[in-house]
Formats: C-alpha cells, structure tokens, sequence
C-alpha cells in the first residue's frame, strides 16, 4: 500500500506554514513537535520514515514547520519560544490533532496543545541546546583566529539578534531558552533510548544518519499509545 | 548523585558512540593511548561543542570553556583524566 503523503499549511498569525501529513483519512491524528534549530535536518528523515510506517498502523501524522525554520517564509530571528508554542496550538486545532509527540526541545513547547496526551523523546532543556550552539559559535571564530566569549555573547544577544551555528535568534528568544524547561503540566509519557526502545540519538550527530529500525520502533510506540490514550 | 569514578570511562564510551556515531567496537577497544583529535573523523570542533554539553547533562558536571584545549581531546585518556577531574571537583 503507498503511503497517503502530502504537503498542506497551517495558519498561523495570518500567514500559511508548512505541514507533511501522512494519513489524514484516519480517525487517529498525531501532531509532531519537531526538534529546534540544526537538530531538526538530522532527524527530519528518520521522524518521516516513522510517520509513513504509522500510517501502516492506520493512524496518521502532522509534522508542522515551526515559523522561521524548514520551508516556513517567516524570519527566525523574530521568533521566540511564546510564538512557537502558540503556533503549535494554531496547528492542533486546524490540523484536528488527537495526540501530540515531541522530540528533544519540542518538548519545551509542545505544551501549547493543550488537553491533548504528549509522547515525548529524549526532552532537553532551553539552556543547553543554547549552550551548545554557543559552543560551536566559539569554537567557530577560535579556528579564524578570533576570541569571543560566552559572557561577549550573552552580552550581544541582549541588544539584537546574534549567529549562533547558523541560527539568527533576536534576544527574546535567547532570554527564553536560557530558562526553557519542558512542561510537566497534563497527560504525558516520557520515552528514553535504549530503555523504552532501540535507537540512537540522531539529533546529536555531526553528520546527518538515518535509522531504519528507529523509524518502524517509533511508529509501533506511536501505535501502541495513540490506541490506548485517547485524544 | 555524583557519579563513581569506575562509571566516568563507561559513560564517556557511551558518549562517544551517541554523539560522534562511532561504532561501538571502536569505542570499546580504545584505551588511554588511543588517539581522538585528529584520529577520528566525527570529531570535528562542531561535534565537540554537543559533546561538552552532553557530557556536563549526563555527568552532572560543569565545564568552563576556557579549560578547553586541543590537549584535552588528544587521545582517550587525556579525555578520562579530564572527566574524572571534573567529577571529584
């Protein structure tokens, strides 16, 4: 059987952003939360490979573009943790979300479905994703000879949008990530590697990998939940 | 709960399979001799960003950047002896 995929929007604020969906004929229809920033380009293949097997499990899938990131229009530089939570919200509404799943720092806004079950895999908090993107902006200048600090960086970020490994984040959203912490708030289940099912971290590797069984161990928990969950 | 000294050499393997995507054989055949920098391809100075924040998240440890140098990624035990140092700090 092939697979029902197909690009649709979500409105949000008054503009179209982008949305994969597989299965939207099935009564079951899960929102996916993807990671933030670079960590989303390393997964994007593995999480769509899930939602295609899930739609052999006759339950369908969303998989939303935050504004600002993958083939969304909107600058990332003005967006902020605030939006995109309530961008999620926007999307479970019109996309008739029944669950949710969220991988890594989707966590931190995958809250804005309210009322909706949450799967969640590997949550990070706000602070060290910022972290490490500071990291790689320091390590960056250090191999063209220049020094920047973290506390420089913080400082900039204050004042207007600043770089960091290829991300242009204004400064609410770098206020944000520094305290970000996923919500504990409603029904959710949280699900880690090599305890709940077999995988590896895709998100954090330096070049972009695929893993076939992740995919179709995802797609079975994905299963598993939605039935027995209800949205 | 600080980690016991024993566990640091497991969980820097793990890190090492997680975050550069080494093959796990690899990992578990290097010892303190076993070159990194240079040595390993995954390792870049990108990767090593990720691999300094998980290490902190896992290990429950803090690393200033400016303790960070070429030296500490020479080989695998340069990278121990720097992990367990930070643990009994």
């Amino acid at each position: 059987m092939t697979a029902t995929l197909h690009h649709s929007i979500y409105e949000f604020e008054g503009r179209s952003e982008p949305a994969l969906c597989f299965g939207r004929g099935h009564s079951r229809q899960i929102l996916i939360v993807p990671p933030l920033f670079d960590e989303m380009n390393r997964v994007r293949r593995m999480l769509v490979q899930a939602m295609r097997a899930l739609d052999g499990h006759a339950a369908g899938s969303v998989l939303i573009d935050l504004p600002g990131c993958g083939e969304s229009a909107e600058p990332l530089s003005s967006q902020t943790l605030t939006r995109w939570r309530d961008a999620v919200a926007s999307a479970a509404e019109q996309m008739k979300a029944t669950h949710v799943a969220s991988l890594r720092g989707g966590a931190l806004i995958d809250d804005g479905a309210t009322g909706l079950p949450r799967w969640r895999l590997a949550p990070v908090k706000g602070a060290s994703l910022l972290k490490t993107m500071i990291r790689t902006r320091i390590a960056g200048a250090k191999e063209e000879g220049v020094v920047v600090t973290e506390a420089e960086l913080m400082a900039a970020a204050e004042l207007g949008p600043i770089a960091l490994a290829g991300n242009h984040l204004g400064p609410d959203m770098v206020a944000q990530l520094a305290v970000a912490l996923p919500s504990e708030a409603g029904r959710m289940i949280e699900r880690k590697l090599g305890q709940d099912f077999v995988g590896s971290p895709l998100w954090m590797r330096a070049e972009p990998q695929d893993d076939a069984a992740m995919s179709a161990n995802i797609a079975a928990d994905w299963d598993r939940w939605s039935a027995t969950c209800g949205g | 709960m600080a980690i016991e000294s024993a566990e640091v050499e497991n969980a820097v393997r793990g890190l090492l399979v997680d975050i550069l995507g080494v093959s796990p054989e690899t990992v578990a055949a290097m010892d303190d001799t076993t070159p990194l920098f240079g040595a390993l391809p995954e390792l870049d100075s990108m990767a090593v960003a990720g691999l300094l924040t998980e290490m902190e998240d896992r290990l429950e440890i803090a690393i200033d950047d400016d303790d960070v140098d070429g030296d500490l990624f020479e080989t695998f035990g340069s990278l121990i002896a720097f992990v367990k140092a930070k643990v009994a700090a």
